[in-house]
């Protein structure tokens, strides 16, 4: 029997686990989260309010599939290391309580692996924005979700994309006065992005007119061409100066104003997941303003029986994930692309990839952004490295940049800030890279004393 | 004199540096930029400790001198937006678990007859000068001139003083020889040709690849090192600190997976632990099974490490001739062609010496090292490795 | 309900909540000492390592991932 291995608990996991269930596989499926969902239905049985979930009777079957079938599933799992082997892949996982010491060590062979590790928020650096207070888009939704609680009294939700839409309206769910939400495109790009062909829209369609009644009931804002330029407070946020926005997102001086807060959440977009897909051989598309796994229609990437599903081969939602997934399972498990129970799946996938590029077309990060950051704003903020540093440095190799100016060398390893600090150094001359800093041997934090395990036991298979 | 230095890593540098201070114009060629490979991915190490007398060990202790000077002076005339080299004199601690204690100190005994200090430290000096140590350890000694660099800054400081004084890089692929046969006249590179009166070969693991490319037969492999590296904390490890099985590991054929662990904070709060060594050629995909040796072996010297979090790994490859010294001085066959490479897990720690006899070689400027050793005609190139 | 204590307050928060979910809950936003100021939550997900914090005596937890367990002990953590 197939052995099916699953990196990733959300949308494009779960329905990978079900394809390769489907498809006759044993499924192990691995994820660092304490439960299953992902980001995208992240919850907690007790202390999540069931108004902040979408599409979660989808979870529940996907779950339920999961119970039933020939599937172990490893939740607090950290995948620290994924090799292709002669024989297919293997994955080490510490499982026990995040970050704890001498957690469990889970040693998975299998046959093949669907990479379904999804993406982080990106939120583009801004002056001011290591006060306390400031968080990602992600991290208000997740705390909202997942805890039941908001990060601020009073918060400003600046960026791009419909993801702010959720967002704002679980801030105000949990208890937050939500000053308004701020979409750095305009209104132009936003109507180039969304009003063609508005029949592939079905169905998304209604979802933003649930989330524009939300943001009307509860009196939010919405602002497009419009962003926070700049965290005002001393020791914590007390408020953000916010200007309007051009085409290219460049601030339009004279029109800044200032707005009080106590909170602000940042998601300029969507950063995918790449270590593990790196780690296992597999090539990339695209450049520093956005770099995804190279998959076939099979969802195949480049290295044999390694495949990858969501948001890592395209920032496209969960629709595509859950579309991606299926058929990733399916054929990892050995099934086929032309297999009947695959229409349904191949057809979703279509339309979510044309949702996929109406999103990079309405909201993708343009460059002027830059504009808003100033030599002394922090852009690394593991180890507090400035826009001039990294700049200064833009004529040397990305690795010699980084070790010269410990950009993206601090405990996130450039996961915040990698592409900020490439944007920068592109602007400033320096030389393209093609993995950039998404290159990293160790892909979850792992204790040394977990490591030395290894060479004292032989491991299981 | 026009000279083309190919490479940009720490030998590259440092000759570039001397031969421009000696007034030679000197053009450096890197298919990366600076820094871009070995001397990026490796840890700065200018050790003295690791040297049993002989050839290399002379060549270190006068190297070891030199970067004192050095580094207190790239860091003086560095500029805005430049690094410092994070030269660190911190001294070294070798120590024995039981059983090795004997051994250790007959080499600690021989090293001291060439010049090396080394200092057998009593139980209450270790616990003060290491107080996180294992109290398993048995015998220790300690040797005040190692030394540490951060090796890329040092590398672009190198390069970045070479420059100030009108050395020229161009990053570009070398593809063979401007010259006949017998003599070499520059180089061909993806972007156009360089003349040269001259062209030193300092491209590390690669010199081999480029000596063929530029008609010379040079015998340098690569060898695969990884190194682990923590996340910051509280500074709890303050010297440079080693098992004594690092001693015999340098030196070592086997072809199997060698580790030999070198423990040491860095200014930036982490903690780099060295190192494993494998002859597995331009392989890239070290897998776990060097970091899962490293990380027992550390755990064992410094057992708070079992609590700590790996933040990172990173390998590089170690160029290496079959008699593990270096190579450097003119080719045997091609005229105007130069050497310097083969260092190694050194090349940091030994680039001020190589670059003066390389300077030397190319310039016949004075020096009082001894070239003979690491000359490219010697016998020990001829061997199989 | 779960008690916890940082830096040696009583802290209260839900049974289930995540350390930073305690935290926020009780109008605390910064808990480590990096180089420039106080951090607290940033991505609130494990990827910024921004809300770390020991618990029990263990070092480098994200406040953010670890579940909040009745009696826990958080410490602040100050980057060196």
């Amino acid at each position: 029997m197939t052995h099916v291995a699953i990196l990733g608990g959300g949308p494009a996991g779960l329905a990978a686990a079900q394809g390769a269930l489907a498809a006759g596989a044993r499924v192990s499926l691995l994820d660092e989260g304490d439960r299953l969902g992902g980001q995208f239905w992240r919850h907690h049985e007790r202390l999540t309010d069931p108004r902040l979930q979408h599409g979660w009777h989808r979870f529940e079957r996907l779950r339920d599939a999961l119970a039933r079938g020939d599937a172990r599933v490893h939740v607090g799992a950290s995948v620290w290391s994924a090799e292709a082997t002669d024989l297919g892949v293997r994955l080490r996982a510490v499982v026990g309580a995040a970050d704890a010491d001498a957690r469990t060590a889970v040693d998975v062979e299998a046959d093949a692996v669907v990479v379904a590790t999804g993406a982080h928020d990106l939120a583009l650096p801004v002056p001011g924005w290591t006060l306390p207070g400031v968080t990602t888009a992600g991290a208000a939704q997740a705390l909202a979700k997942r805890d039941g609680v908001a990060v601020g009294r009073r918060t400003v939700v600046s960026g791009a994309g419909p993801f702010l839409l959720p967002v704002a309206q679980s801030l105000a769910l949990v208890g937050s006065d939500v000053v308004g939400v701020l979409e750095a495109s305009r209104i132009t790009a936003l109507a180039a992005g969304w009003l063609p062909r508005p029949w592939e829209l079905a169905g998304k369609a209604g979802e933003f007119l649930q989330y524009a009644g939300g943001l009307a009931r509860h009196r939010i804002p919405y602002r497009t061409g419009s962003g926070v330029v700049r965290v005002l407070g001393d020791e914590r946020v007390e408020g953000v100066v916010v200007a309007a926005l051009d085409a290219d997102w460049h601030p339009i001086v004279g029109t800044e104003r200032e707005v009080a807060c106590d909170a602000v959440a940042l998601g300029h977009g969507f950063a995918p997941r790449l270590e593990a897909a790196l780690a296992l051989g597999c090539d990339l598309r695209g450049d520093h303003r956005g770099r995804f796994v190279v998959v076939d229609d099979a969802q195949r990437t480049t290295t044999a029986q390694v495949f990858a599903a969501g948001e890592v081969t395209g920032i496209a939602g969960a629709d595509a994930a859950l579309a991606e997934g299926a058929v990733a399972g399916f054929l990892a498990a050995g099934g086929a692309l032309g297999d009947p129970r695959l229409r349904g799946p191949v057809t979703a996938r279509r339309r979510a990839r044309a949702f996929a590029r109406r999103l990079e077309r309405a909201h993708g990060i343009r460059p002027g952004w830059t504009a808003w950051v100033d030599d002394a704003t922090i852009v690394c903020r593991c180890e507090a490295v400035t826009r001039r540093a990294i700049a200064e440095r833009a004529d040397v190799p990305l690795r010699a940049m980084r070790l010269a100016t410990r950009a993206g060398l601090g405990p996130c390893q450039g996961r915040t800030c990698g592409r900020a600090v490439e944007a920068i150094v592109a602007e400033a001359g320096g030389a393209p890279a093609s993995v950039g800093f998404d290159r990293r041997p160790v892909l979850a934090p792992v204790r040394i004393g977990e490591v030395a395990a290894l060479a004292a036991t032989d491991p299981a298979t | 004199m026009r000279v083309v230095v190919i490479g940009a890593g720490i030998i590259g540098a440092a000759c570039a540096l001397a031969l421009v201070e000696r007034g030679a114009e000197v053009v450096v060629v890197d298919r990366l930029g600076v820094a871009g490979e070995t001397s990026s991915r490796c840890e700065g190490n200018l050790l003295v400790s690791d040297k049993a007398p002989g050839p290399e060990a002379a060549l270190a202790i006068a190297s070891n001198a030199m970067w004192r000077t050095l580094a207190g002076r790239l860091d003086a005339d560095r500029r805005d937006g430049q690094p410092a080299t994070e030269f660190e004199a911190k001294g070294g601690i070798v120590v024995a678990f039981p059983g090795g204690e004997a051994a250790l100190e007959r080499f600690a005994a021989a090293q001291r007859a060439t010049g090396i200090r080394a200092e057998t430290l009593d139980a209450a000096a270790l616990a003060s000068a290491e107080p996180h140590l294992s109290p398993e350890v048995a015998h220790a000694v300690r040797y005040p001139d190692d030394a540490q660099v951060q090796p890329s800054n040092a590398t672009q400081a190198l390069l970045a003083a070479a420059m100030r004084h009108g050395a020229r890089l161009v990053v570009a692929e070398v593809t063979g020889p401007i010259g006949g046969p017998g003599r070499i006249a520059g180089v061909r590179t993806a972007t156009g040709a360089i003349p040269a009166d001259v062209v030193v070969n300092c491209a590390g693991p690669w010199s081999a690849e480029v000596a063929s490319r530029l008609g010379a037969r040079l015998d340098i492999r690569p060898r695969r090192g990884v190194i682990l590296v923590t996340t910051p904390m509280p500074q709890r490890v303050f010297h440079k600190v080693y098992d004594s099985d690092y001693v015999g590991a340098v030196g070592s054929g086997d072809a199997a997976l060698q580790t030999s662990i070198v423990v040491e904070s860095t200014p930036g709060g982490t903690v780099l632990i060295g190192s494993s060594r494998e002859r597995v050629g331009f392989d890239d995909r070290p897998g776990v099974a060097p970091a899962g040796a490293i990380a027992a072996k550390a755990v064992r010297l410094f057992p708070f490490l079992e609590r700590t979090i790996l933040l990172r790994s990173y390998f590089g490859f170690r160029p290496y001739a079959p008699d593990h010294l270096p190579v450097i001085g003119p080719d045997p066959e091609i005229a105007g062609l130069v050497h310097a490479t083969g260092h190694e897990g050194a090349g940091i720690g030994l680039a001020p010496a190589t670059a003066e006899l390389v300077a030397h070689a190319v310039l016949d400027a004075p020096t009082d090292l001894d070239p003979t050793p690491f000359l490219p005609t010697r016998d020990g190139l001829r061997e199989t490795a | 309900m779960i008690r916890i204590t940082v830096d040696g307050e009583p802290v209260r928060g839900r049974d289930g909540q995540t350390i930073a979910g305690v935290l926020i809950g009780a109008g605390r936003t910064a808990w480590r000492t990096s180089q420039t100021g106080d951090r607290g939550v940033f991505c609130g997900i494990g990827v910024c390592h921004d809300c770390l914090v020991t618990v029990n005596g263990v070092e480098g937890v994200r406040a953010c991932r670890r579940e909040a367990v009745d009696g826990d002990r958080i410490e602040r953590e100050a980057r060196p």
